[in-house]
């Protein structure tokens, strides 16, 4: 690599680390405790786990659940039937202030087993809505989503960037070295070096993740606009008269016909993702990897009979796949841990760059890159003329 | 230390770790039990190794 060569990746490392920095800092330190947000609404009771019974294995009339819901809320509209991921004994049924709301207005818990009404979950009460709005959005909706995406594909070339400066830096300290006998900013530049490189395949993974995540919003839309509307408009039909099927017989009928998958969420009928005469199941995987994969199935809302189903277009699967490696939350508490860790030592590394950045005056950035250059200019010298001219 | 490192010196460990890394990333959305102890394991070590680095002074 020459000079020349070094001093424009120095250049590129600098200005696309001036343009993400601060959004990055703010993604890292909301991004911490949302790592554990599951485990944190637990802890102030957001959520509550359903009761031990031991022995019991029956499970309670989805009907039941449904209509003891709707009572409970007559005033707002059933849209979603929902298990949850991680406790096989309770359902979710989430409302809008109509069919066609975005907004849920209420998430109400059940027992799965007794068709016990359990909670309430509060919506957007407390810090974590507040931290997890400014790690999506920063208040901003979609053009601050994507801008955030923006800011994820920027600090991907400043990792780059970072990995093609990390060997003139190098190349004459063993890996691992912190020079804490010398200067503030030499021992700073030692930590940004060590911390940057050893957590580089995360960061990757992370920030490419977290910008795929951005586009959340306009996937669903498309995926929506498209292929599910396709869908549910080639099925559209007369219904006759006003009878309505049932819940139970709806998600019996989409067990039996994809017997390794489970419901995730059921959309009733009104919602866009359902269209007015029928049900979407969305089934998930029952395996490590199909668990965060979905699959759309439209269930007639007379007749409960499965009428039609499709696979997950790429763009879907792409989104879904890239949500567990952006949060985490794939491989227990420990892999959360590890992330959380992890997520400190990427607070570190740009913390660390801006300090460096900032106090460029004394034994500047390019002072060092010379440095490295002089070393890698003797380096091929000597290895050229077969002699050291070190 | 005033003589330069190969190539190979520099980027060693840092491939390993990258190696590891990526294991670690994927293992866990492979499979549960084994594979999300591979996962805590592979990733574990690099935090271990940054710790080990910066905590203990060589």
């Amino acid at each position: 690599m020459t000079s020349q060569i070094i001093n424009r990746w120095y250049l590129v490392h600098k200005w696309t680390s001036l343009i993400c920095t601060m959004f990055l800092l703010l993604l890292c330190v909301t991004g911490l405790p949302l790592i554990f947000y599951h485990e944190i609404d637990h802890l102030i009771g957001n959520t509550v786990e359903a009761p031990e019974l031991p022995g019991v294995t029956a499970r309670a009339n989805l009907d039941m659940i449904v209509d003891a819901a709707r009572s409970r809320r007559p005033n707002e509209v059933v849209q979603f039937l929902a298990s949850d991921a991680d406790d096989p004994h309770v359902w979710w049924v989430s409302f809008g202030e109509t069919a066609t709301a975005e907004d849920v207005s209420t998430s109400s818990m059940f027992d799965a087993r007794t068709g016990d009404f359990l909670h309430d979950y509060p919506i957007d009460q407390g810090v974590m809505p507040i931290l997890w709005r400014l790690h999506v959005d920063m208040f901003a909706g979609l053009p601050g989503s994507l801008f955030l995406g923006a800011m994820g594909l920027v600090f991907l070339v400043t990792i780059i960037s970072g990995i093609v400066l990390y060997a003139p830096f190098m190349r004459k300290l063993p890996f691992g070295s912190v020079r804490w006998e010398r200067s503030l900013r030499t021992q700073w530049l030692d930590l940004h070096n060590l911390l940057g490189i050893a957590t580089v395949m995360w960061a990757l993974v992370v920030g490419g993740t977290g910008a795929i995540n951005t586009l959340a919003t306009p996937i669903f839309q498309q995926w929506q606009s498209t292929e599910l509307a396709e869908m549910i408009a080639a099925n559209q039909g007369q219904l006759s008269g006003a009878t309505q099927g049932s819940v139970a017989q709806v998600v019996q009928a989409v067990q039996e016909m994809e017997p390794d998958w489970e419901l995730s969420f059921l959309v009733f009928p009104g919602n866009q993702f359902a269209g007015p005469q029928h049900y979407t199941a969305f089934i998930r995987g029952k395996t490590p990897l199909t668990s965060k994969l979905l699959k759309p199935m439209l269930i007639h809302v007379q007749t409960g009979q499965v009428v039609d189903s499709r696979d997950l277009p790429w763009y879907v699967t792409v989104l879904l796949l890239s949500q567990p490696l952006h949060f985490g939350d794939y491989g227990g508490l420990p892999l959360k841990l590890i992330w959380a860790l992890l997520d400190i030592f990427t607070i570190i590394v740009l913390g660390s760059g801006l300090y460096l950045w900032m106090r460029k005056s004394s034994g500047s950035i390019e002072d060092q890159v010379l440095v490295g250059m002089e070393v890698e200019k003797s380096f091929v010298h000597s290895t050229s003329s077969q002699k050291s001219s070190l | 230390m005033n003589h330069a490192l190969s190539g190979r010196q520099i980027w060693f460990m840092p491939v390993v770790l990258l190696l590891l890394s990526a294991i670690g990333l994927l293992s866990a959305l492979l499979g549960d039990v084994w594979w999300d102890i591979l996962s805590w394991g592979t990733l574990g070590y690099t935090v271990v190794m940054i710790l080990w680095y910066v905590l203990i002074p060589s």
